[in-house]
């Protein structure tokens, strides 16, 4: 059984879909791990850790399940190590740089506030596989959020350094986030089924939950509306490819091996 | 082992009817076999001992994130990369657990810090070998993880009830570091030519500086006869190292790999191999600073200690207006 359980919806568009969401956990997971033994203190390196692991995790569901749906024999790990960065689906947001640690908080802040909001609609999704998908990576994204947001507001309402870091992140990804909550048509054929929400209808609860936290936080959110698009079609930014090269070195260079 | 010859200001071990009365009351509960709590008396050079080898732990665990993070990024799947993580965090843990022990004797975990960032406290040599192919992440697991649980199993009925509870936290975590390591290497000692090759090349380059890892032989060390009459250590080096041996010999066996040493032999008479010693040049430079790694390693630590000073100092400043604030409202309020 490879056809998608919801025959109002194209294989097509529910292979997209759930690559959209495995390709963001991956590529942010990624990015979080590569901070592991370098974080400011030692807490942190734990929690970095955490995150990433609980990423990985999620990927691993969501690409698994596309890799079942597309029923073409390609795994979860056959996706993430064997597609160049034409294929991937990530947001954009998720292959910025780590840059310093106020640049991964905020991106982590922004990006958990997103897809807290993502998992607790997806929880109700009218396909079992991704509601129950949902479920569990709501928890772990839960607590993230928590952590991101709180401290956000320590590091803004902080020193004047801190507050100084913390707004020029913002500053730099607000443009990053746009993208996360326009829909094209493999949105819209997917809303309609009522697997996924619209993305657009995330962006006020999105807005309302960092507002208030972004207040605490003594940061201004940017006036520029200004969104780079182009993750959802495969149109990336430099960084994906070298970040590609180097999550996906073995299995190019041993093509075939059992690890 | 992650501690490695640590000194204990004694010049000999004395017996009983040397020690003052406190001393004395002291050495018989730990013959007897109790625990020493935080808040009770203990001989100075006892708690500066163990503050000395629980903090070289501590920092052991931390740096030891570092060569398992140069091959997290290219874990070659998904399971790997999670698997790896798990195990990095575990170590970040451990690192936690210790330096909280550490604090139970009166010294910070900043203070230990800043002895490790200066050179003044050092870490397991071994963390000063690259990792260079993804086999290496395997044989850290299989023998580095293995090395030290040897000692750590031991360290579980040491006499600092802290630092006893701390390990046996960290034993059952360390036994599936072993595993997936080992698992690692059998994956890669039956795959394709090239991963077979990786898997020799690891054991090559890791069988001496793990053997190293248990420190020279201390059969007449003045230091490790105190160490274990305190019981903050159990056995000798060069037990802990023949039974390393004994255990992974048979494991590379299985996993048809070659231990690079030709005077490996069964010696029936002592029931253990004979094998070469590593060498303790090298072990000397390694510590002394001139491994292939020590310039990095440290300098990872201390650029992470540096690039993070603002971020700690946000924290605290937050955390001082916060207080202000909440004592304001409290006057205000009265």
């Amino acid at each position: 059984m490879s056809a998608s359980a919801n025959p109002q919806v194209s294989q097509e568009a529910m292979v997209e879909f759930l690559l959209r969401m495995g390709d963001s956990t991956l590529i942010l997971g990624h990015r979080v791990s590569e901070w592991c033994g370098h974080s400011p203190v030692l807490e942190e390196d734990i929690a970095l850790a955490n995150t990433a692991l609980d990423l990985i995790g999620q990927t691993q569901m969501w690409l698994g399940l596309a890799g079942e749906i597309e029923g073409k024999g390609r795994d979860a790990d056959k996706l993430a190590f064997l597609r160049d960065a034409v294929d991937f689906r990530n947001a954009l947001i998720t292959e910025r740089p780590n840059g310093d640690f106020g640049m991964t908080l905020m991106r982590q802040f922004l990006f958990d506030a997103y897809h807290f909001q993502l998992l607790g609609k997806l929880e109700g999704s009218s396909d079992a596989r991704v509601a129950e998908i949902a479920a569990k990576a709501k928890k772990e994204v839960a607590y993230h959020l928590e952590r991101s947001a709180d401290l956000v507001i320590r590091l803004g309402d902080g020193t004047d350094e801190s507050r100084k870091r913390m707004q020029a992140a913002l500053d730099e990804l607000w443009g990053y986030t746009g993208e996360l909550f326009i829909p094209d048509a493999v949105d819209e054929a997917i809303a309609a089924a009522g697997i996924a929400p619209n993305p657009a209808d995330l962006r006020a609860p999105w807005l309302a939950e960092m507002s208030a936290v972004l207040q605490d936080a003594t940061l201004k959110i940017p006036a520029s509306t200004y969104a780079h698009k182009g993750g959802k079609k495969g149109v990336h930014s430099e960084y994906l490819g070298h970040l590609l090269a180097q999550m996906q070195f073995l299995q190019r260079a041993y093509p075939g091996c059992t690890w | 082992m992650y501690a490695q010859m640590v000194k204990t200001d004694a010049d000999r071990v004395r017996s009983l009817d040397e020690m003052s009365a406190h001393e004395r009351a002291f050495q018989e509960r730990v013959d007897r076999g109790e625990k020493i709590e935080p808040k009770e008396w203990m001989p100075e050079a006892y708690r500066k001992t163990l503050i000395r080898q629980i903090g070289q732990h501590a920092h052991s665990e931390i740096v030891g994130q570092l060569p398992e993070g140069n091959w997290i990024t290219r874990a070659p799947t998904l399971e790997r990369k999670a698997i790896l993580l798990a195990k990095v965090q575990d170590e970040a843990g451990h690192g936690l657990y210790l330096y909280c022990a550490a604090e139970t004797l009166g010294v910070s975990r900043d203070e230990l810090l800043a002895l490790l960032h200066s050179g003044k406290m050092k870490y397991s040599s071994i963390f000063n070998y690259p990792t260079l192919n993804w086999a290496d992440i395997g044989a850290v697991g299989w023998l580095v993880d293995g090395a030290a649980i040897m000692n750590q199993v031991q360290l579980q009925k040491t006499s600092y009830g802290p630092y006893s509870r701390a390990m046996i936290r960290i034993c059952k975590e360390e036994s599936f570091h072993q595993r997936q390591g080992y698992d690692i290497m059998m994956k890669m000692a039956a795959g394709s030519p090239e991963q077979k090759r990786m898997a020799q090349d690891a054991l090559n380059r890791f069988w001496y500086p793990s053997l190293m890892m248990f420190g020279p032989s201390d059969a007449d060390s003045v230091h490790s006869a105190q160490s274990m009459a305190w019981k903050i250590k159990i056995n000798t080096n060069d037990e802990l190292r023949q039974k390393f041996v004994d255990q992974t010999v048979p494991q590379a066996k299985y996993l048809g790999l070659t231990i690079p040493d030709e005077n490996l032999k069964w010696n029936e008479e002592k029931g253990g191999y004979d094998f070469s010693e590593p060498d303790w040049d090298e072990f000397f430079e390694v510590i002394n600073g001139n491994g292939p790694c020590n310039k990095e390693r440290l300098g990872a630590r201390v650029k992470a200690w540096e690039d993070g000073r603002w971020f700690r100092d946000g924290l605290n400043a937050h955390a001082e207006k916060a207080a202000a604030r909440r004592a304001a409202a409290k006057i205000a309020a009265e």
